[in-house]
């Protein structure tokens, strides 16, 4: 197995919602510059794991969290959250598009990071549309409002909105789940021209999805009170060929989940 | 499996005869629902026609560009009723729009998460949403009477038109809360989880996201307040006094369209005027409500919605 600097180290972490423990005692190395799969049966704390990574967690009141997240070698919890937030961009399940138009959702972050020269927020829109393969469809309607696009269109929208921030990390949650065959398929071919310039961790219901475009995964499984936990994580081809445990195989073989 | 045996419970032919009594139920459902809604309308038809017919001789311009001379016959136009509702208006809506908003968006997005949970911010909230209710079901006439105390008496602003526009935005402000806080409630969570994922501030989320996502309901909040406002008489009689000048300054005493209807009805005998008054009234507010409801479309289809 290649070295690789890791990007995201998680050690011993562990959530509860109020008194419900969602998740407990994870450790792993994200590889920076890859793409991890996340994959594992519904109510198996992947969410809950992207979550973690950018805090967006602690949205919700009752959260309590264990052990230790750090973003290159530093820990999450000792830099401002907002801060934490540029860096690790998020992806959500469903598009969710600002209603605004294409421009103003892209310049959105930049604006609020404080950039309000125009040629540089034209220039920061056309490069994050660009890395987001949306610019030729878009590029006569950036006045238009985002709403008006097609659901795998709003998606590759959405993955532009947090490229413009420059972020280091990008989590996606189930992107592509609420998308057709075919803007699924646009959206991995974009997810793999990103791992270029980012570290991608991505949730997916979909075992082939994982095995086509991640190169590490991870399985999550719950224990008999519901508690996420991390099964087995290690490079893609393994998993899905040769799982060390017998758990995954069951899964990854569809004998459950 | 399970259906089949219900669907084989039923004796063949019920399902026809069935489908015809409730095809029965139906129509006569929908004729009474037209009755009241044409019921409604011809109500609504009928107090403006009478008005208008009642007041019809004297609606001209110079009813409308003359101001009122007073007395016992109720001589002269409305000029300075109509230019004191507007500034009372727009006194009354600048003052509650931002503390009502304001207000609603303490309440949703930063007490929001507080609900079911022990200490004070919560108990704090629950009281404050407690007092908007409550307020909002006040008889006009003690928002009257408060304002009286406070802003004419105690404060020594007299009767005037900041004394009004005081006294009516308490009126308003349960309005504008209301509308505003269920406005706010009814953007998707994902609007704000996307831009704090952004790395925006809580600020910042409120203010470039979710506020303009919820601004065609509070835009309706504020249309109810300008309702409220050009139909109120008991707030201001005892706030705003009754003078036929034309207001001059925030000190200036005044008369609104709706309260001289009122002293035109009670205290003169020119009654005719007071029904063409009350037809001007209407017609403002129609006009109103499609002018902001137009205004707001613009609005909204601007920011993208």
């Amino acid at each position: 197995m290649e070295r690789l600097d890791s990007k995201v180290q998680m050690q011993g972490f562990g959530l509860h919602y109020g008194e419900f423990c969602a998740l407990r005692d994870v450790s792993v190395d994200i590889p920076s510059n890859r793409i991890t799969a996340v994959i594992g049966p519904s109510g198996c704390g992947k969410s809950t794991f992207l979550r973690a990574i950018n805090r967006m967690n602690e949205l919700i009141p009752g959260v309590r969290v264990q052990g230790d997240v750090l973003l290159d070698g530093e820990s999450i919890y000792d830099r401002d959250v907002v801060e934490l937030r540029r860096q690790v961009g998020m992806v959500f399940q469903k598009p969710n598009p600002f209603p605004k138009t294409v421009f103003s959702n892209v310049a959105y972050g930049p604006r609020a990071h404080g950039i309000r020269d125009r040629a540089r927020l034209a220039e920061i829109v056309e490069r994050s549309l660009r890395d987001a393969a949306l610019w030729d469809e878009v590029k006569d309607c950036l006045g238009r409002s985002a709403l008006a696009l097609s659901g795998g269109q709003q998606q590759r929208l959405c993955i532009a909105r947090a490229l413009a921030v420059q972020p280091e990390v990008i989590l996606m949650d189930e992107p592509a789940s609420a998308l057709d065959p075919i803007a699924t398929l646009r959206i991995e071919d974009l997810i793999r021209t990103l791992k270029e310039k980012y570290t991608i961790v991505i949730v997916t219901h979909n075992m082939q999805q994982a095995a086509r475009v991640s190169d590490f995964t991870a399985f999550f499984m719950t224990d008999e009170t519901r508690a996420g936990y991390l099964v087995e994580y290690g490079p893609s081809r393994d998993i899905f060929t040769n799982p060390q445990d017998e758990r995954t195989e069951d899964y990854i073989t569809g004998r459950f989940g | 499996m399970t259906s089949h045996a219900i669907a084989g419970d039923r004796p063949r032919g019920q399902g026809a005869s069935n489908l015809r009594s409730r095809r029965r139920a139906q129509a006569v459902a929908f004729a009474l629902f037209w009755l009241a809604g044409l019921t409604a309308l011809a109500a609504l038809l009928a107090i403006a026609g009478y008005v208008t017919r009642s007041g019809i001789e004297h609606i001209n311009g110079e009813f409308l560009f003359t101001r009122p001379r007073g007395g016992l016959g109720g001589e002269g136009g409305i000029s300075t009723t109509i230019v004191a509702t507007i500034y009372l208006i727009l006194l009354t809506v600048g003052l509650a729009t931002p503390l009502g908003v304001g207000a609603a968006v303490f309440l949703v997005e930063y007490a929001g998460n507080t609900a079911g949970r022990a200490g004070l911010l919560p108990r704090l909230v629950g009281v404050a949403r407690f007092g908007v209710e409550t307020l909002a079901g006040v008889p006009s006439i003690i928002f009257g009477l408060f304002g009286f105390a406070l802003f004419v008496s105690a404060m020594h602003l007299g009767f005037s038109l900041l004394s009004a526009g005081l006294a009516g935005a308490c009126l308003v402000l349960p309005v504008i809360i209301r509308a505003s806080e269920e406005a706010l409630l009814s953007v998707p969570r994902s609007y704000r989880e996307a831009s704090l994922a952004l790395g925006a501030t809580q600020w910042q989320t409120v203010w470039g996201v979710v506020v303009p996502a919820a601004a065609p309901g509070i835009i309706t909040g504020i249309v109810l307040s300008v309702g409220r406002v050009v139909s109120e008489t008991a707030v201001f009689y005892v706030t705003l006094g009754g003078s036929i000048r034309m207001p001059t300054s925030l000190m200036s005493s005044g008369r609104t369209m709706a309260l001289h209807v009122y002293y035109l009805a009670m205290e003169t005998r020119a009654f005719d005027k007071a029904m063409a008054t009350g037809a001007i009234l209407i017609a403002a507010i129609v006009l109103i409500n499609v002018l902001i409801n137009y205004l707001s479309r613009r609005v909204f289809a601007a920011s993208g919605g």
